[in-house]
């Protein structure tokens, strides 16, 4: 490279200031921001949370009125699934995917700059409605007619959010499949992409795939309840139930985007520090690619109480109980990978096998509520609140944390201090399951989901879930002083980081230059 | 080495000890058996995919506990080099199709029994409400409203004063039991006024939507005596966690005298709306008929929830034109959660909460309705 191409280069660094933030195109600046972004709702959602698990400590209303509680509800779902786990994972795709396929930058950087500026003013938006005559939405994150079309005046400014963040979300996934299938270095054939690579590769097509639907069955609520249309309304011919097939033909495939990039992430750390091959690479990928397709196929069976022809019910059973197939080979090609390595036990690792263990917990519960005669038992009670909490919390997140723990040393050049990390681990660990494990009990003994008060037979229980939330918020605090700590200093991360370390990302110096790749390397 | 191993496995077993057993009635952990042939075969079959889950995560997570504790560096652990093996990715994909479908042929049959309502002995049709349930019997024309009953009521609000461990059957009891006979087939016709509603008793392993503009089925057949509670397992509004369900199944003799009660006390309710009613009377059963039938929305003291429910202290309505207010009480207001209770009020309820609303919280109209006025405006 000559002189002058180097001077170029050193013009093309970070704007001086706080508008550096503000029109970047730089991926990692903005990977930072979405990370930030996620951070703080994660907060926000987990203060709703500790609302609902305070109001909920003891039977009787203690602190919030019934119409509260369920705004709270409402708004923790919608923020922790759209404004924390959707966005730290484009985040880390933002981070990482450039940089692990060989490529400068992403493919479209300016569009990347705006699909993040978006979402900021779409959840302004949305959590302004809480003070709105009539307080936000409270009909639960799933909307269903006619109860969300009984919402106040928040109605146009919710239904106005979500469809911010979907074109969010639909922008940040263009930009992945675009970065994918046209910066891989030269040699990266696509059954030589990392796994990580690979999952977000399948989740973005998800993303837009389904994203467009929620926003038709939102618009078609919105037109419901202002321009006199009936698409849900019985008495103008339309259908409930119709909402929520379409709904869950959206919602289903969300799932599996929820959780796709963390079994990559999963699968990018256990082999790092089992120091030993990921077992089974093609197998991930077609699993990966199964649990995609299936998804699609298996929406109704969040509706096995809608009153579904039987033919029905026994289709979506099926289909259902099929996704166990790809998800136990990852189970296994999981366990395979530490079998007979040489297993290491730093945070990234001790969160990846978290994520293994009570991820299969909330499988093992899938398992159970896909069987449709009892589901009816589960359907609506605390057993599926114990359920999605578990593939949501130490699953989605806990890989998302492992993510976070395995690259932070490459992003900022610095040691986190492992100390801190190992205890954010066992009290997040310890405390998830005192919060989620007692919600199986009260499902099964007949507690419905989405009460603010409860019969006092589900007093125990309740109050022991409470505990453990408020373990758990707090242990979260330890993680941000962590990542402040480890942004401001710490020993100084080798290029390698970690001793098993494979992939382009450890090629690189630590923290990275600006712009990743100004050559490509080559893959043999 | 061998005692490391144990320890997992013996957590475990005490873990799934406490899982199935019996367990102490304020800590029950597991489904309820039920009261019914459907309900005992969904039992079993929770517990034969539970013990499947578990043996399942005994054997992996006991490969994993292994593999942490013999393959780790400090051990002095060389990784080995295998990637792939397709005798063990073949089998592992085999070994759990096989599985599901010995777990899907039972659910199957189940579920096809399950969906088969023809032959009931007795239909009852179920009408959600926001936030009650209407019941009636297809068959005999009994027909009446369920509601909290009025110790849960007052002993839930905030700051109620009550220890709601006090109250029997917190939240789980009703002013009027639906009464049915045991060892008869029951079928439920299922639907909503309003927004949907989910009806659930798990002592029958039943539960179903509610859902306006439908008629969904289901059905049971109990086999003990007793007394059955449920609550609605559909997000419905404000007061979802308030409409429980109470099921009084008892022989077939005491059913049948029960319905006769039923279709005296209907007649006898019937005639009392043609008599002249005093102000005091009517202010108070208005009081209490509000309590059940209003007091949701518009609150105790009438003041409304601002910007959801309007309060009715000085409200137009309720100062205004008493043709007006009748005929907002009998048919509602579309586009709002005001529903028509012309339906589920009697001519003398309807006219006790008129002329109580128009009273009550220094309304002090004066206004008198009658029974006589409503039943002229239906």
């Amino acid at each position: 490279m000559n002189a002058a191409a180097t001077e170029a280069d050193h013009h093309h660094g970070p704007a001086p200031g706080l508008m550096r933030w503000v029109t970047t195109t730089n991926h990692k600046d903005i990977g930072t921001l979405y990370l930030w972004f996620s951070f703080i709702m994660f907060f926000i959602g987990g203060l709703m949370a500790l609302i609902i698990r305070s109001e909920l400590f003891q039977p009787g209303l203690t602190i919030v009125d019934p119409h509260f509680f369920n705004q709270m509800t409402t708004m923790h779902a919608l923020i922790m699934i759209f404004g924390v786990v959707m966005p730290a994972f484009v985040g880390l795709a933002n981070w990482m995917l450039p940089i692990m396929v060989g490529a400068p930058d992403m493919a479209l950087p300016r569009m990347n700059n705006w699909s993040f500026w978006i979402l900021p003013f779409g959840f302004g938006i949305m959590l302004s409605t809480l003070f709105m005559d009539g307080g936000g939405p409270a009909a639960g994150w799933t909307l269903y007619p006619p109860l969300s079309l009984q919402t106040g005046d928040a109605f146009p400014y919710l239904i106005f959010s979500i469809h911010m963040l979907g074109v969010s979300s639909i922008m940040g996934a263009i930009n992945i499949v675009a970065t994918i299938m046209n910066l891989r270095a030269p040699g990266m054939t696509f059954m030589k992409m990392p796994l990580f690579v690979w999952t977000w590769f399948i989740t973005a097509y998800l993303l837009i795939a389904v994203m467009p639907v929620l926003a038709g069955a939102v618009t078609m609520l919105l037109t419901d309840k202002f321009f006199g249309t009936s698409f849900f309304n019985a008495a103008g011919g339309g259908d409930p139930v119709m909402f929520q097939h379409i709904f869950w033909f959206f919602g289903h495939p969300e799932v599996y985007i929820l959780i796709l990039p963390s079994f990559g992430l999963v699968s990018e750390i256990i082999p790092t520090f089992s120091r030993k091959r990921l077992f089974g690479y093609s197998s991930m990928v077609y699993a990966t690619a199964s649990i995609a397709f299936l998804s699609f196929i298996v929406w109704a069976h969040h509706m096995f109480t809608v009153g579904m022809p039987l033919t029905g019910e026994l289709f979506f059973m099926f289909t259902t109980m099929l996704i166990a197939v790809p998800t136990g080979v990852k189970v296994f090609n999981w366990v395979s990978t530490m079998w007979r390595g040489a297993m290491t036990f730093e945070t990234p690792m001790l969160f990846a096998l978290g994520f293994v263990v009570m991820f299969t917990i909330g499988g093992f519960s899938g398992l159970m509520l896909a069987m449709t005669p009892i589901d009816f038992q589960y359907h609506d009670t605390y057993f599926v609140v114990a359920h999605f909490h578990y593939v949501l919390v130490p699953g989605a997140i806990f890989g998302i944390i492992a993510g976070v723990y395995y690259w932070l040393p490459k992003w900022t050049g610095n040691m986190y201090n492992e100390t801190l990390g190992k205890w954010h681990f066992w009290t997040s660990t310890v405390f998830v399951n005192i919060l989620f494990f007692p919600m199986h009990f009260v499902g099964l003994a007949g507690m419905p989901r989405r009460i603010p008060d409860y019969a006092v037979q589900f007093a125990d229980f309740n109050a022991i879930a409470t505990i453990g939330a408020f373990g758990f918020g707090f242990s979260q605090i330890l993680l941000l002083v962590l990542v402040i700590k480890c942004i401001r200093g710490g020993d100084k991360a080798t290029d390698q980081v970690w001793e098993g370390a494979q992939g382009l990302e450890w090629t690189l110096s630590s923290p990275p230059p600006y712009h990743s790749f100004s050559v490509q390397p080559v893959i043999k | 080495m061998k005692n490391i191993q144990r320890v997992p496995g013996a957590l475990l077993g005490a873990i799934l000890l406490v899982l199935s057993g019996s367990a102490l009635a304020d800590w029950q952990l597991n489904l309820t058996e039920g009261v019914t042939e459907i309900s005992r075969e969904v039992y079993d079959m929770h517990m034969m995919v539970l013990w499947i889950c578990v043996v399942i995560g005994v054997l992996v997570f006991g490969a994993m506990f292994y593999s942490i504790l013999k393959h780790r560096k400090s051990q002095g652990a060389v990784p080995a080099t295998f990637h792939e093996s397709m005798v063990a990715e073949v089998g592992w994909t085999v070994v759990p199709f096989v599985i599901l479908i010995v777990m899907a042929l039972p659910a199957a049959k189940a579920l096809i029994k399950m969906e088969d309502s023809s032959n009931s002995d007795i239909t009852i049709k179920v009408t959600g409400h926001q936030w009650k349930w209407e019941y009636e019997y297809v068959d005999s024309g009994v027909h009446f409203f369920s509601s909290l009953d009025t110790a849960s009521r007052e002993a839930g609000v905030k700051n109620s004063g009550v220890d709601v461990n006090s109250v029997e059957n917190y939240l789980l009891d009703v002013d009027n039991r639906i009464i049915v006979p045991v060892g008869k087939k029951i079928r439920f016709l299922l639907t909503s006024n309003d927004v949907i509603h989910a009806w659930w008793v798990p002592a029958f392993a039943i539960k179903k939507d509610a859902i306006p503009g439908y008629i969904n089925e289901m059905w049971t057949n109990i086999d003990e005596e007793g007394v059955y509670r449920g609550q609605c397992a559909e997000l419905c509004g404000k007061d979802h966690g308030y409409m429980p369900i109470v099921v009084e199944a008892v022989s077939e003799e005491r059913y049948n005298e029960w319905v006769g009660e039923q279709i005296a006390a209907a007649e006898a309710e019937a005639n009392s709306a043609d008599k002249k009613w005093a102000m005091d009377d009517l202010m108070a059963r208005g009081e209490s008929v509000y309590a059940t039938a209003c007091a949701a929305c518009h609150q105790a003291n009438g003041q409304g929830i601002p910007g959801v429910f309007p309060g009715l202290v000085d409200s137009p309505i309720a100062l205004g034109d008493v043709k007006a207010h009748i005929d907002i009480v009998l048919n509602g207001k579309a586009g709002t959660a005001m529903q028509a209770f012309g339906a589920q009020l009697s001519d003398v309820d309807a006219a006790a909460i008129v002329t109580y609303e128009r009273n009550a919280w220094g309304n002090d109209t004066g206004d008198v309705v009658q029974p006589s006025e409503i039943k002229e405006l239906r």
